[in-house]
């Protein structure tokens, strides 16, 4: 465990050595609260379901851009192949890498916070379904991550990380989506809707948490995560 | 301390490992030496638990590198060919970082780390970033990180490369003294410095073993001749006849004369040393000698005469 620590703080700070990452959260911030505010007096309400219905497509460029370095830049720089000669099992240093995206994807969600003190302050929101919608997009990014991770672990290069994790994770979305589910087999569509990121975030974003929504993306973010240890297993057999 | 079996690795068509077999010592400096591609780095990173091999086994201190691969890696110092390190980090927040990673804590992680600065010079560049080091200071922050943990087994691929020449002396006398009580593996393809590192050399070519044994053994074992320089003076014509009928002379070759010297070259087929008989011959002939030298075989001919291609 506390080798996966270590994985854990390294990552999570190298994302602070350079600026970018202050600037990732400052866009992150100034467009979401941007987005939200600007209909936000015209609707008129004290909730923060506009803005938790933002999240997934903002996490669709914001995720790929955390994790599109993890893995390639590593492969890149060959410091893969002291990574795993070092006596690390590949499971601890996939978990330690995800746990660090997880926390830097956290530290901008969670940085939003003066969304909802400007709530309690202006009006009187019900504090349920905001506390729900926070934990529901951290699990939603977390199935993200692990995604991204899992893509950036398949490349050596940063970009193509970027863009085949916005691919899949898009598709992982609208699968699920009426226009989608319109168009196909009656037989599939609720294999589709079921599969699809975008369906299991309706509730979250009304601040309901249901465990099948919650049992869904951490199944999501386990296989992903799985399928990442897998394929630095994948070298082996080169 | 290591014992390679019948290991073999197929890179597709590619055949970069072909049934290697060997065994190193405990305390030995052993010296893997190759032409580029021959399968060195290859073999080190199957050592390394970092690809596995196609067929055949590895066993570090009795235990296997399949079935035990996390206690193996424990017991390895690796610092791989290009010297890969995180270059945002500074070279103390890297040399802690795989010190946690290695299990040590607190006081002991401390004690190790203050020595890698000392043992490795590295004292001044502590605070730097690695990524702004030279050359050679990345190569003995490379050197660090797998000595950090005092591993049983040190294994090093090219460590001397980019480094200038007082650099080399040093980090050759680190190696050594490793070598006392550690098992260091030592790949390269630059011969003068396995020679004088090394207590035994093997040579690899194509993913095979061509030649093994110490530095001597080498260059004794697989001279076919020697070679003598000469400088006679005498008539050129009757030199290179004379000199071709002594016994176990196979080739003279002959320059022109300046002001009345030729140097000779004189190759032999036989291992004796046929100094004497080539003296005595000049002598009873009456002709001048200022200089008869016989030439060593170096290490270096042993290498390009065993890994040359086509051979």
């Amino acid at each position: 465990m506390s080798t996966v620590i270590a994985i854990f703080k390294k990552e999570f700070s190298s994302y602070f050595i350079s600026p970018i990452a202050y600037v990732f959260i400052i866009v992150f911030l100034v467009g979401t609260n941007f987005m939200y505010f600007q209909p936000f007096f015209l609707i008129n309400q004290a909730d923060m379901r506009n803005y938790f219905g933002l999240l997934p497509w903002v996490f669709l460029f914001f995720v790929p851009a955390i994790t599109m370095r993890s893995w390639a830049e590593e492969k890149k720089s060959k410091t893969l192949e002291l990574l795993l000669t070092w006596p690390l099992s590949d499971a601890q240093v996939v978990f330690g890498k995800f746990m660090a995206t997880l926390a830097f994807l956290a530290t901008a969600v969670l940085l939003s916070v003066t969304i909802p003190i400007t709530l309690f302050i202006i009006g009187n929101p019900d504090p349920g379904p905001i506390i729900g919608g926070y934990v529901g997009a951290l699990l939603m990014g977390a199935a993200y991550l692990a995604i991204g991770l899992w893509i950036s672990s398949l490349t050596e290069n940063q970009i193509v990380a970027f863009i085949l994790a916005w691919v899949v994770i898009f598709l992982l979305m609208i699968i699920g989506h009426p226009m989608v589910t319109m168009k196909i087999p009656s037989a599939l569509v609720p294999l589709f809707s079921y599969l699809g990121l975008f369906t299991h975030f309706e509730s979250i974003e009304r601040g309901v948490i249901d465990s099948r929504d919650v049992i869904y993306y951490l199944s999501m973010t386990g296989v992903f995560l799985f399928l990442n240890a897998q394929s630095l297993g994948r070298r082996k057999s080169e | 301390m290591l014992e390679v079996r019948g290991l073999n690795k197929k890179f597709g068509q590619v055949h970069a490992v072909n049934n290697l077999n060997f065994e190193i010592h405990k305390g030995e400096v052993f010296g893997f030496l190759g032409p580029n591609g021959a399968g060195k780095s290859t073999t080190m990173r199957i050592i390394t638990c970092f690809i596995p091999p196609t067929s055949g086994s590895v066993r570090v201190d009795g235990l296997d590198t399949s079935a035990h691969d996390l206690a193996v890696r424990r017991k390895i110092g690796y610092l791989p060919e290009s010297t890969p390190l995180y270059s945002d980090m500074t070279v103390r927040e890297y040399l802690a970082f795989v010190g946690r990673v290695r299990n040590l804590r607190g006081g002991k992680l401390k004690s190790r780390m203050d020595e890698m600065f000392s043992v490795c010079a590295l004292t001044k560049m502590a605070n730097r970033q690695i990524g702004k080091l030279s050359k050679g200071y990345r190569q003995r922050v490379g050197l660090a990180q797998a000595m950090i943990h005092d591993p049983d087994l040190l294994i090093l691929d090219e460590p001397m490369s980019g480094l200038d020449p007082n650099q080399i002396i040093e980090i050759r006398r680190l190696i050594k003294k490793m070598g006392v009580e550690k098992t260091v593996i030592y790949c390269s393809h630059i011969l003068s410095e396995v020679s004088a590192t090394c207590d035994r050399i093997l040579i690899i070519k194509d993913g095979g073993i061509v030649a093994t044994g110490t530095p001597d053994e080498l260059t004794e074992g697989h001279k076919s001749g020697s070679r003598y320089t000469l400088r006679v003076k005498g008539d050129g014509q009757s030199v290179e006849a004379g000199l071709n009928s002594v016994g176990g002379v196979s080739g003279v070759s002959i320059d022109d004369a300046r002001d009345g010297w030729h140097s000779v070259q004189v190759r032999t087929d036989t291992k004796e040393d046929i100094g004497e008989s080539l003296f005595r011959h000049i002598v009873e002939k009456g002709w001048s000698l200022s200089e008869l030298r016989r030439d060593q075989t170096s290490l270096e001919e042993v290498f390009t005469q065993l890994t040359r291609s086509g051979q």
